[in-house]
């Protein structure tokens, strides 16, 4: 993230304060940090059962956006941690997911910065590779990312697609919107739904993983579980249909679509 | 992890929650001592992680301790929706007067609690809520204020029910919630809620689902984890369990391994457009290393189906000569049983490549290019 001009004033490992990792000084608390330095948001690499303490703590230093790499996180603690971060108006994205990304500017997150090429599609997703797999796709179909954000693979998230859709149409650099979901939940329907009933002022592309998924198995993400006959990737790609946006059969189609939207 | 009935009630009676007088037995011998003990009629039910027991067979009465240990004998090591019978729990008959619904489950998209209560207990909710809202009352619980008397005395109002029964119901309903929060549970729902006769109530039945994500804080879960009465597992699933590994076995005959669980299934969906079918998901995650993709592929030869496996890795953080040379150690150390392609791309890609190829191992560098080859390997060319 340094070497990308990602400006990390400090890290924060309790017990090992005084320390100095890559030329960053590490302090025991939030509160020491921000005595010495200016900061607005946190990253967080703590381990599962640690995740909300931590975050609450970045809440309490009144840091605005939090970002949590962290997988297992409980969801009880997740619910807890949302509704904190509610009251003190700060945004948390993830957890269990890669960071985010705003092309040529900042990265506050662990994705491979050379598939990421400047651009005009904003992207965002629920997975980790597969958000690679479909960014290079994009960069080698010559459009490019603006801003890539991952939601994450959890039940229990920070931002939602219609989030993160509101977002990219405010934003003037993104000229078109792409959407990775998964099984389970409903964030996708309910992003198809939000763009039916208000419209959208740029092209949006989805893909969907997991049609070949089955009930009740979860696949891989906390996140990713068919219920009954909730959560399907048929229930998702039939919702983004009916709000015409354009549902690509594979990963690499993606970019094709985003080719015909755009022009 | 789903808890079965008598697991639940345990704990349901922990939090004061009245359960029916009963035990789980595991003989027809036990159970006629039981059925002598309770002096009553009874009902028999399979002790499996399924819904819909009574439909299948898996709900029975009886009238004798001989009885019971004919009926006990008859489930016992029956199949109930595809799981063994292995416990049987035996409960003095209620004598019901109104099945009503209580649960508190997690409701994802509101990203907190919700507890739902419904006078049409004894019946699916899901179907209820789908056919007949206004006969469910659904309940946000704001994760900061939690769930109060208050709002516990509301919804027993809202079912009908004043007074006393109104203040019993309301402290079931507290309990309820107490317990889903303390033990970590995604649900907890009873279903029916029985009203008797006499006008007390009783969780007839009792159905729990704690969160994985938690276990590490509930040791006393965590042990249960690999009995097979609460999920139907396959042996390379149970192994998977207990190494650790993110794995689902599927029924066709195409090993997947991938690094991501959203690649992972992108894969997966990418055979099944090439006309191929995937014998399982695996997704090593973060972990890349040899001793992952050892353990992977091990698992994956290990399923007899398997007739071409296919490795997707896309390196991050990950490193694809790193990745290369796991699976290069693998085929020097054990060979490969069946035969593999992989896809490789990311950090070091170019090299991760090389090796493998000098290794003699398959690789290619595009998803859809891998799945045709895969597909074209399990059919025999």
């Amino acid at each position: 993230m340094l070497e990308y001009g990602t400006k990390i004033v400090a890290g924060i490992t309790p017990g090992r304060g005084g320390a100095q990792t890559h030329g960053v000084p590490v302090y025991d608390t939030v509160e020491e940090a921000l005595e010495k330095h200016e900061a607005e948001a946190s990253i967080l690499f703590v381990p599962a059962p640690f995740a909300l303490d931590a975050a609450l703590e970045a809440l309490d230093g009144e840091l605005k956006t939090i970002v949590i790499i962290t997988e297992g996180m409980p969801i009880r603690d997740a619910m807890e941690l949302m509704a904190q971060a509610e009251q003190h108006d700060a945004k948390v994205i993830g957890p269990n997911c890669p960071g985010v990304i705003a092309v040529g500017e900042c990265k506050l997150g662990i994705m491979p910065t050379q598939i990421f090429k400047r651009g005009v599609v904003g992207l965002a997703s629920r997975s980790g590779t597969l958000t690679y797999e479909v960014a290079a796709a994009i960069s080698r179909g010559g459009f490019g990312i603006s801003t890539c954000v991952g939601i994450g693979g959890d039940p229990i998230i920070g931002l939602s697609f219609v989030d993160m859709l509101k977002r990219f149409e405010e934003d003037t650099s993104t000229k078109a919107v792409v959407l990775l979901g998964e099984i389970g939940g409903d964030l996708e329907e309910r992003a198809a739904k939000y763009i039916a009933e208000n419209g959208y002022s740029k092209p949006v592309a989805a893909y969907i993983a997991g049609r070949s998924a089955v009930t009740g198995k979860r696949m891989g993400h906390a996140g990713a579980i068919i219920h009954g006959t909730a959560g399907t990737a048929q229930s998702k790609i039939e919702a983004f249909k009916q709000a015409a946006v354009k549902v690509a059969e594979t990963p690499g189609e993606i970019a094709e679509i985003i080719g015909e939207l755009l022009r | 992890m789903n808890l079965l009935e008598f697991e639940g009630k345990e704990i349901f009676s922990k939090y004061g929650i009245p359960i029916p007088r009963g035990e789980v037995v595991s003989s027809s011998l036990q159970a006629q001592r039981t059925v002598e003990r309770l002096g009553c009629s009874v009902v028999l039910k399979a002790q499996v992680a399924a819904g819909g027991r009574g439909k299948s067979g898996g709900i029975l009465f009886a009238e004798t301790p001989y009885g019971a240990a004919q009926t006990a004998e008859k489930l016992l090591g029956s199949e109930i929706r595809g799981f063994n019978v292995r416990k049987v729990l035996v409960e003095g008959k209620l004598r019901i007067k109104k099945e009503l619904y209580f649960g508190v489950t997690v409701d994802r998209s509101s990203r907190c609690y919700a507890a739902l209560a419904s006078r049409e207990g004894g019946t699916d909710i899901e179907e209820v809520v789908a056919s007949a809202p206004e006969k469910v009352v659904r309940f946000l619980i704001n994760p900061l204020y939690g769930f109060r008397v208050h709002h516990a005395r509301r919804i027993a109002k809202s079912l009908g029910y004043s007074g006393e029964q109104m203040a019993s119901l309301s402290t079931i309903f507290l309990s309820l919630y107490t317990l889903v929060v303390e033990q970590d549970a995604e649900m907890a729902e009873i279903n029916p809620l029985v009203e008797t006769v006499e006008g007390s109530f009783i969780a007839a039945d009792a159905r729990m689902v704690v969160d994985d994500n938690a276990l590490f804080r509930h040791p006393e879960f965590k042990e249960r984890l690999f009995s097979e009465e609460r999920d139907p597992l396959s042996p390379e699933e149970l192994e998977a369990r207990k190494a650790g590994l993110a794995y689902v076995k599927l029924e066709g005959d195409i090993g997947v391994i991938g690094n991501g669980a959203g690649l992972t299934m992108a894969t997966l969906d990418m055979i099944r457009l090439k006309e191929g079918a995937p014998a399982n998901f695996l997704d090593l995650g973060g972990g890349a290393s040899s001793e992952a993709i050892s353990s992977a592929l091990n698992l994956v030869f290990s399923d007899s189906k398997v007739r071409a496996v296919l490795v997707n890795i896309l390196g991050g953080i990950t490193q694809c000569d790193e990745v290369a040379r796991g699976i290069v150690e693998v085929k020097q150390q054990i060979g490969f049983r069946k035969p593999i392609v992989v896809r490789l791309m990311g950090t070091n890609e170019e090299e991760g490549r090389r090796i493998l190829r000098e290794a003699g191992v398959e690789v290619l560098e595009s998803l859809e290019a891998v799945a045709e080859r895969a597909v074209q390997m399990a059919r025999g060319n």
